[in-house]
C-alpha cells in the first residue's frame, strides 16, 4: 500500500485560524473498521486532513466511501478505530456532545435530503432556527438569502424541494450545509446523477466555497474528473482499505494494478 | 410372534426417527431466533423510549411542533372518533334493548348504555381508531423521512430527531387521546339516546338522568385517563417503527402496517391490564 499524506497549511489563513489549527488535524481517522453483519465495509482505514485541504475519496460502489463520511459525522458507529475531529475523539460522546461536534461540520447528502415539508428558504434556515435562536428574524432571513445567492439559488426561496431539479436540490443542500459556517465540509457524491454541465457548475461552486470559507473538505465521488478539479488529494479505496492517498499525478504514476485499472475505466 | 414384533419395530423406527430429528431442530432453532428477535425489538424500544424521555424533559422544548401535532393528531381524528363513538352508541342501544327486554330490565337501558360507553367501549374504540389513523400516519411519515435520509440530515444538523420528531408526536398522542375519548363518549351516549328515542320516546334529560344515576367520578375518570397510556403506546410504537425503517418504498409500507398492527395489539393488551388495575384501585 502506498500512502502519501501531505499536510498543507494554506497561506491564506488568518492569524486566528492559524492559531485554531496549530498542530491539530481537522479530521484524523485511525485504523477504522466497520462491518454490517458479516459484510466488512471498512478494514482499517487511516486518513488525516488539515484545514483548507480537500480530499476526494474514490472507489468502486460498495467500498465504504459513504460509510466513511457517515462514521465521521457520527451517523454510524465504528466497530473499532479512532475518529478525531479537531483533536477530539467522538467515540463515547453523548448525543449532546456529539451535537456540539456536528455543529462544526456541514454534510451534503447524496440525494440532498432536503426536508420535503419545508420550502427552500426554510430548509436553509433550519440549522439557524435551531442553533442561532438569538439571531433576529431579519438577520436570519438575510443570512439565508446570502447563502442561497452563494449557490445561485436566490430566486427560488418559496419553492418546495419537489419543485426544483436534482442539481438545484444539491445547491440548496450545499447552502444548508454551510449555514453554520462549518470548519469541515463532507460531500457525498455531489455530482452523482447530474448532467455534465450541472456537474461542472457544482465543481466550480465547491471550489469557490472552498476558497471563501477555507474548510477541510472530504468529497466522496465516482467522478475522477470532478475529483481532479476540486481536490488537493485523492484517496482510492478498495475492499475497505486505502490503496493510495496522494495527488492526481501520484495516482497516475502509481504502478498498483487496481489504481491503473481504476484510471483506465474512469 | 416375538420375531415379527422385533422385526416390525426394527423396520419402522429408523425411517420415523430421521424426519422427527430433522423437523425438531429447525423448529427449535427458528423458535429461539424468534424469541431473540422479540427480545432485541423490546430492548431497542426501551433505548428509544429512554432517548425520547431524555429529549422531552431537557430544553430546548419544541412547543410549536407539539401544537402542530396536537392539531394533526387531535383535531383531525375528531370526526372519525365521533363517528365511531356514535355508531357504537347506536349498536349498544339496539343490542342492550333486545337483551334487557328479554330479562324484564328495560328501565336499566340508559344506565347500560352510559356505563358501557364510558367504562369500556368509548376508550377502546377511540384507542383503536386513533391507532389506525395516527399510527399509520406517523409510521409512514417518519419512515419516508428515514429512507430519504431526512432524519439523518436532521441529526447531521446537530438537531435531535428524538426531540424534534418523536417527543412532540408521542406527547401529542398522550394529551389527545383522553380528549378524543371524551368526544367519543359524548357521541356514543348521544347516539345511544337517539336510537332509544326513535323506538320509545324519551327526552335527553330523562335519558341522562337515568344513565348517570349512581355514577361517580371513579366510573368516569380512570377509564378516560387510561387512554393516555394508549396514546403513549400508539405514539411510541409508530415513531419507533417509522424511525428504524430500512429499504425504500417497501420499507415505508412495512413501517405503516407494522405501526398499526403492533399499536392496536398493544392497546388491546394494555387495556386488559389497565381494566384490572382500575378495578383494584378504583372499586
Amino acid at each position: 500500500m502506498e500512502t502519501i499524506n501531505q499536510a498543507s497549511i494554506q497561506p491564506t489563513l488568518t492569524p486566528q485560524e492559524a492559531a485554531k489549527d496549530a498542530g491539530v488535524a481537522a479530521i484524523a481517522v485511525e485504523d477504522l473498521h466497520k462491518a454490517f453483519g458479516s459484510q466488512k465495509v471498512l478494514n482499517g482505514i487511516s486518513l488525516t486532513m488539515n484545514r483548507g485541504e480537500t480530499l476526494a475519496v474514490l472507489g468502486r460502489s460498495g467500498t465504504g466511501k459513504s460509510v466513511l463520511l457517515r462514521l465521521i459525522i457520527g451517523l454510524e458507529k465504528p466497530d473499532s478505530g479512532l475518529i478525531l475531529i479537531q483533536g477530539q475523539d467522538i467515540a463515547g460522546l453523548s448525543l449532546d456532545q456529539l451535537g456540539e461536534i456536528r455543529m462544526k461540520m456541514g454534510f451534503l447528502f447524496q440525494h440532498a435530503a432536503l426536508y420535503d415539508s419545508l420550502t427552500v428558504e426554510q430548509n436553509v434556515a433550519f440549522p439557524l432556527v435551531h442553533h442561532k435562536k438569538e439571531m433576529p428574524k431579519s438577520e436570519r432571513s438575510d443570512r439565508v438569502k446570502q447563502l442561497l445567492a452563494e449557490v445561485g439559488m436566490e430566486g427560488h426561496l418559496e419553492k418546495m424541494p419537489s419543485d426544483i431539479s436534482g442539481g438545484m436540490q444539491k445547491r440548496v443542500g450545499l447552502a444548508r450545509a454551510l449555514a453554520l459556517e462549518p470548519d469541515i465540509l463532507l460531500l457525498d457524491e455531489p455530482t452523482a446523477g447530474l448532467d455534465p454541465i450541472s456537474s461542472g457548475e457544482i465543481d466550480d461552486l465547491v471550489l469557490k466555497l472552498q476558497a471563501e470559507h477555507h474548510m477541510a473538505s472530504i468529497v466522496v465521488t465516482h467522478d475522477l474528473h470532478s475529483a481532479k478539479t476540486i481536490a488537493d488529494r485523492l484517496a482510492l479505496l478498495d475492499k475497505g482499505n486505502v490503496v493510495i492517498d496522494g495527488s492526481f499525478e501520484e495516482l497516475q504514476q502509481s504502478d498498483i494494478a487496481f489504481v491503473q485499472e481504476f484510471l483506465r475505466h474512469s | 410372534m416375538i420375531d415379527r414384533k422385533f422385526s416390525t419395530v426394527a423396520s419402522v423406527d429408523p425411517p420415523l426417527q430421521g424426519p422427527r430429528t430433522s423437523l425438531i431442530f429447525p423448529m427449535l432453532s427458528s423458535s429461539f431466533g424468534l424469541i431473540n428477535k422479540l427480545l432485541e425489538w423490546f430492548g431497542d424500544l426501551g433505548i428509544f423510549l429512554w432517548r425520547v424521555v431524555h429529549a422531552a424533559v431537557t430544553p430546548p422544548f419544541e412547543f410549536r411542533e407539539l401544537f402542530r401535532q396536537l392539531d394533526e393528531i387531535g383535531s383531525m381524528s375528531l370526526p372519525l372518533v365521533a363517528l365511531a363513538g356514535g355508531a357504537t352508541g347506536v349498536v349498544l342501544s339496539m343490542e342492550a334493548r333486545y337483551s334487557l327486554t328479554r330479562f324484564g330490565a328495560k328501565s336499566l337501558l340508559p344506565a347500560a348504555i352510559v356505563f358501557s360507553v364510558i367504562h369500556e367501549t368509548g376508550p377502546i374504540i377511540t384507542g383503536l381508531v386513533v391507532s389506525g389513523r395516527v399510527g399509520a400516519g406517523i409510521g409512514a411519515e417518519l419512515a419516508s423521512m428515514k429512507v430519504t435520509e431526512q432524519i439523518d440530515a436532521i441529526e447531521a444538523s446537530a438537531v435531535s430527531p428524538y426531540r424534534l420528531l418523536a417527543a412532540p408526536r408521542i406527547l401529542a398522542c398522550i394529551l389527545a387521546l383522553p380528549l378524543l375519548t371524551l368526544a367519543g363518549d359524548a357521541c356514543g351516549v348521544l347516539m345511544g339516546w337517539v336510537a332509544q328515542a326513535l323506538v320509545e320516546p324519551l327526552s335527553l334529560h330523562q335519558f341522562i338522568n337515568a344513565g348517570f344515576n349512581g355514577a361517580s367520578f371513579n366510573d368516569f375518570l380512570p377509564p378516560t385517563f387510561k387512554t393516555a397510556v394508549f396514546g403513549l403506546i400508539i405514539g411510541l410504537v409508530a415513531c419507533f417503527q417509522g424511525m428504524r425503517t430500512q429499504g425504500g418504498a417497501a420499507g415505508v409500507g412495512r413501517a405503516a402496517t407494522s405501526s398499526v398492527v403492533l399499536s392496536s395489539l398493544f392497546v388491546i393488551l394494555a387495556d386488559v391490564v389497565l381494566v384490572k388495575l382500575i378495578l383494584i384501585f378504583f372499586p
